[in-house]
């Protein structure tokens, strides 16, 4: 037990210091080995509640909550809603008081709305892992990102890592930018200008590229974002062809990368579209073995905040 | 009835004044150095100053309809209890007022029970439902001081034309809240460092400027008389400047949330800084509390806006935008503006009292022998707490909530009587 973390609430990395992150790849690396066991469990967090509150549609992030809670022999309840549900019926506080009520320990949220997390954490006066909240935070994602490149490559410190999309709604992004960061890595996001939000160099200290070869060149790593249907009817590009045409991951365009750059990507991916097959599936790739990583990730952060027994 | 006040300073023409004032029924008789009239009351305002009553040309009174914010008669409190003597309540009831009747039930209800002066501000178009021009000529001699659709913005040109010069034809000034939605969006707080940080939907600066832009030169074309209300970017200002420059009758106000808080405020995620126009960036405050220095904003209006807590206590997405602002108006700017020599107290009292009354042609807003005795006695070494059980207004919704803040009200006259005294 590491009383640092005890009863934390993990809404976003800037939170956390570059020592605290470290200590969670390294929790994580431990409960990834039990995963990889016939029996896939421990004890550790008997008797405790977890409940996964989702009020926004994620089936996998859900799962991997879920799995990492079970792994560590914690009671899981689910509580799933759409925000409409939510709009016209009971408020996000008297849901929360309510599941409050039957004693939960740790929630694990998911929310379009920013600062939803924090609500959560308000209302109930329990830890909360954010699990994403609108376009604002994902720091679970960000957390097995950076776990699967430390694992592959090392320290952090000094890489070129770019990321490639659609920046403007990416809690994914935002979360990776401020661990990335922090950790030392230099990171470059790329995408289309009506895709990418003001500010950037600012808030973040990161490199903005528009042109996709430019932001590769002698890139680790590389991170494709799930590029979606809709941002094309609210006027932000003309088609999936056009963005494909300029910004799709594939062995032609990432000739500009290190010629072993980690590829990466926090699915659900659009094959064709931001990246090609020939890419999501080749040897560099990462990208299965993150949604493994997902689990390890969140198990450690259960087990730190619940205060488990090693 | 007389009431005398004494060992107060009265603020005349810019000064404090050791001066001693006679109230005798609705109307300031007498202002001097010694008073030797006998009176009914005598006030010992001893270390305090007696303002002119405030004056707010842009508040919500909710009422009627969502009186569960607020009412005619807990607004009107909580405007005396911030040295305000007189506001414009907006339109955006239930049902809108933009008919002779909604309008005088106001005035009634104001009248016979309310702690302020109350002046109607009418609907532009029919239900604001941007589509016909609303009655307003008739509106107007019930006693409409205005005519707006504030947050229901004309976004259609063309009747926006047609609606400022039959104002125009009336001599009624038009109120605007600009803001283009399809520029706005569904944006939640400015479009800035802060919204790229956090995630919230940003609301771009040129949702309000290209709209000044268009109703600046529709309103030059009209001939109408027009008022931008709150407004909150470098920009708008310089649009605002060069209409002024040019001769155009437009005026301009800003709130006090704009001139000491900027976009940095939301990062909390707390949902009473969540307001339209949105809370912009510190170079926009900067070339705010400038304008108000040198006269380019004409006045101070709070833009009170009253909300329930199950209302704001809940989702940023979520909430409804606005924020109460009659009782920490004074108190947020003295403590901010004057108390860090950023403005003279002079130009504080003179954008709450004097110029707003300029703006709209309304009376009062100077102490002077003969007028109305509409005045309130502020202790400007005194403090104020602003918790829960002291905010007097319906709804708490303000992100100056259980701050105390300098100065404190100690008593507000309205027409001669007592609206508000400190216990």
């Amino acid at each position: 037990m590491n009383p640092q973390f005890l009863g934390r609430n993990v809404y976003d990395l800037d939170d956390y210091s570059r020592e605290e992150i470290m200590y969670i790849l390294e929790a994580a690396k431990g409960m990834k080995e039990i995963n990889t066991r016939e029996y896939k469990k421990i004890p550790t967090l008997r008797g405790k509640t977890i409940c996964t509150l989702f009020v926004e549609n994620s089936t996998r992030t859900r799962m991997s909550f879920e799995l990492a809670a079970n792994r560590l022999s914690a009671d899981v309840v689910s509580f799933q809603a759409s925000v409409s549900a939510l709009q016209k019926g009971e408020s996000l506080q008297d849901t929360v008081y309510t599941l409050n009520a039957m004693g939960i320990d740790l929630y694990c949220i998911r929310h379009s709305s920013p600062g939803s997390p924090q609500l959560v954490h308000k209302y109930s006066q329990r830890p909360v892992i954010n699990g994403g909240d609108g376009r604002h935070a994902h720091p679970t994602q960000a957390l097995l990102d950076i776990f699967s490149i430390w694992e592959k490559l090392g320290n952090l410190k000094g890489l070129n890592i770019t990321i490639v999309g659609d920046i403007l709604h990416s809690r994914v992004v935002r979360s990776n930018l401020i661990g990335m960061r922090k950790l030392g890595a230099k990171v470059t996001v790329c995408g289309p200008k009506t895709l990418m939000p003001g500010n950037m160099e600012n808030v973040y200290d990161c490199i903005v590229e528009y042109d996709l070869g430019r932001a590769l060149y002698k890139a680790d790593v590389v991170m494709g974002l799930r590029m979606q249907l809709e941002r094309m009817t609210e006027g932000l590009f003309p088609s999936l062809e056009e963005y494909s045409k300029h910004y799709v991951l594939s062995k032609d365009t990432l000739k500009y990368a290190k010629a072993n750059a980690l590829i990466m990507h926090p699915g659900p991916m659009n094959r064709g579209v931001e990246i090609l097959p020939e890419i999501a599936d080749s040897k560099q790739s990462v990208i299965v073995e993150q949604v493994a990583n997902g689990v390890a990730v969140r198990m450690a952060l259960m087990f730190l905040i619940l205060g488990g027994k090693a | 009835m007389k009431t005398i006040i004494k060992n107060a300073r009265v603020y005349m023409d810019g000064k404090l004044l050791k001066r001693e004032l006679l109230i005798d029924g609705k109307k300031i008789a007498l202002i001097a150095e010694k008073i030797k009239d006998k009176a009914d009351k005598t006030i010992d305002a001893a270390g305090a100053a007696v303002f002119p009553g405030f004056i707010d040309l842009h508040a919500h009174l909710r009422d009627p309809g969502q009186t569960y914010k607020e009412d005619i008669v807990s607004a009107t409190k909580s405007a005396a209890k911030g040295g305000f003597t007189a506001v414009c309540a907006m339109p955006n009831t239930e049902p809108v007022t933009d008919n002779i009747a909604s309008v005088e039930y106001i005035q009634l209800r104001a009248k016979e029970h309310g702690s302020a002066k109350v002046y109607v501000i009418g609907a532009l178009t029919k239900q604001s439902m941007g589509e016909e021009i609303s009655e307003m000529a008739t509106m107007k001699s019930g006693g409409i001081v205005g005519v707006s659709d504030d947050g229901k913005c004309v976004q259609n040109a063309r009747l926006m034309l047609s609606c400022l010069r039959y104002a125009a034809n009336f001599d009624i000034p038009v109120i605007v809240h600009p803001e283009d939605y399809a520029l706005a969006g569904k944006g939640q707080i400015h479009s800035g460092r802060i919204s790229t940080k956090i995630g919230l939907s940003g609301i771009t600066a040129l949702a309000e400027e290209v709209m000044i832009a268009r109703d600046i030169m529709l309103a030059e074309s009209a001939g109408a008389r027009l008022h931008i209300a709150h407004i909150s970017t470098a920009r708008s200002l310089e649009l605002v400047r060069s209409a002024k420059e040019r001769g155009l009758r437009v005026t301009c106000e800003v709130t006090p949330h704009h001139l000491v808080l900027n976009e940095e405020a939301c990062e909390t995620f707390d949902t009473n800084t969540k307001m339209k126009p949105p809370l912009r960036s510190e170079s926009d405050r900067l070339a705010c509390v400038a304008a108000l220095k040198n006269g380019l904003i004409d006045c101070i209006a709070t833009d009170h806006a009253p909300h329930a807590d199950f209302e704001k206590e809940r989702e940023f997405d979520h909430a409804p935008f606005g924020i109460i602002g009659f009782e920490t108006a004074f108190a947020v700017l003295y403590e901010n503006l004057v108390l860090t020599k950023q403005i003279s107290l002079a130009n504080l009292v003179d954008d709450l009292s004097k110029n707003p009354a300029k703006v709209l042609n309304l009376p009062g807003g100077t102490l002077k022998e003969g007028a109305p005795a509409d005045l309130c006695i502020i202790d400007l070494k005194g403090h104020t707490t602003f918790d829960r059980d002291s905010i007097v207004s319906k709804s708490k919704n303000t992100p100056w909530l259980d701050k105390t803040l300098a100065t404190r009200v100690k008593y507000t006259f309205m027409n001669g009587k007592i609206s508000y005294q400190d216990e």
